[in-house]
């Protein structure tokens, strides 16, 4: 699981082109969107891609994705259940 | 019809010109030549530049200055010319395209990608509702800005208006048409370049201003009948070739250049004659440049980066910028210190 919340942020960071941050300035439990990394729905839409390129994984449900993008913890743990490669 | 006034002008190339320093020509053995990136920092919050390329970045700042410097909050309108658009974002989309088989897209290369992004950023940081467009049209991208805000201006229509231009390098296709172009019979050889420059405009005097004093284009003109248009185009705004204090060419090197040869020698001997694009490079607009190192030579009457010596008689009082792209889209553009 910690290798997976390392691989998460190193691939958030690159995909949403975040270069104010480094691994290490985003805890686990961080919120994602607003006071946290300051994500909007753009993002949130490059997320939705990055999770079904690397890991198969369809979010069609905007509700399911609001509470699956909550912090890198809620997404390590969903991923784990969910991935399809 | 009033004159029109350039309030503020400002420009980022391969010169250090966002700064006004000291124009050095570049090494024709280069093939392309990235702009100067002023810090970006001081125009655009982080959070809104993560996404920009750098020619959104380019735009943003060199409009976000240039209305600084002109004491202007909000433009009346706001045109942006552009050749090629934020080519780097599209090479990014169109690979993704490709190599991910046509699934997997992201928006953010994809908003990013269109040509209106920069005049749309402009307006988002600045949150102005006024007149927004973009003009690509090749070579002329940024002369059909100057024709628009000259339009706007004499109509009306604005006061105010922010015009310029934008175009990048990217990291794929500029280097197709670079490889290209070394297979012809006389390559072009100064260096692909990139650049932005942006003009406040108004009709408001500006006391010891420059102003924009014509601009006239050719999709198609022979090198027999190019002096005869240079000429007609002086009479029309009242001058004669004697009175032209120094010309900018867009010469490259390339098997066109007969055409600035041929303008070239209906001035006097004396005069100076700047190969603009040996500073920039060549792209799409970089017609922003000479209009941005014209205009300072008529304000200033000297060259970027030198102490200007005080009280001297005006040496510039009317500038010519001539160029042409492949022998097609011709342009003048005629400045002239108030």
């Amino acid at each position: 699981m910690e290798a997976l919340k390392q691989e998460l942020k190193e691939s958030i960071l690159e995909a949403l082109n975040l270069e104010e941050f480094t691994v290490a300035d985003i805890n686990d439990t961080d919120p994602l969107f607003g006071d946290g990394l300051g994500l909007d729905s753009i993002d949130a839409l490059e997320l939705i891609v990055l999770l079904d390129k690397d890991y198969g994984i369809k979010l069609t449900d905007p509700e399911e994705s609001k509470s699956i993008f909550k912090s890198v913890e809620v997404l390590a743990s969903y991923v784990e259940a969910n991935r399809k490669k | 019809m009033k004159p029109i006034y350039i309030h503020s002008a400002v420009c980022i190339t391969a010169q250090d010109s966002f700064e006004d320093g000291i124009m050095v020509p570049l090494k024709t053995s280069e093939g392309k030549v990235q702009a100067k990136h002023p810090e970006y920092r001081d125009f655009i919050p982080p959070a809104a530049a993560r996404r920009m390329a750098p020619a959104v970045k380019m735009g943003v700042a060199a409009a976000s200055k240039a209305l600084q410097k002109a004491n202007v909050e909000q433009p009346d309108a706001i045109i942006t010319g552009s050749g090629m658009g934020c080519m780097l974002d599209t090479e990014k989309f169109l690979n993704a395209l490709i190599e991910n088989k046509e699934e997997f897209l992201t928006p953010t290369a994809f908003i990013q990608s269109t040509h209106n992004t920069v005049g749309g950023q402009i307006a988002l940081g600045l949150h102005c509702k006024a007149y927004n467009n973009t003009y690509v049209h090749g070579s002329l991208s940024f002369e059909s800005t100057l024709f628009d805000a000259q339009l706007a201006l004499q109509e009306g229509s604005a006061t105010t208006v922010l015009a310029g231009c934008v175009d990048e390098l990217g990291t794929e296709f500029v280097e197709y048409v670079r490889l290209k172009e070394q297979q012809e019979t006389i390559p072009k050889q100064v260096p692909y370049g990139e650049g932005t420059a942006f003009f406040v405009l108004s009709q408001e005097v500006k006391e010891e201003g420059v102003i924009l004093r014509g601009l006239q284009t050719f999709r198609t003109v022979s090198e027999d009948d190019i002096t005869e248009k240079m000429l007609q185009f002086l009479r029309e705004n009242q001058l004669e070739t004697e009175s032209i204090d120094a010309v900018f060419l867009g010469t490259t090197g390339d098997s066109y250049d007969g055409y600035y040869n041929v303008v070239s020698k209906s001035f006097l001997p004396k005069i100076v004659r700047i190969p603009f694009k040996e500073y920039s490079g060549d792209f799409y607009t970089c017609m922003g440049f000479a209009v941005w190192w014209a205009q300072y030579l008529l304000q200033e009457q000297c060259a970027p980066g030198y102490n200007c010596e005080p009280d001297v008689t005006p040496k510039y009082q009317n500038i010519l910028i001539y160029t042409q792209e492949k022998g097609q889209n011709h342009s003048f553009i005629l400045l002239s210190k108030t």
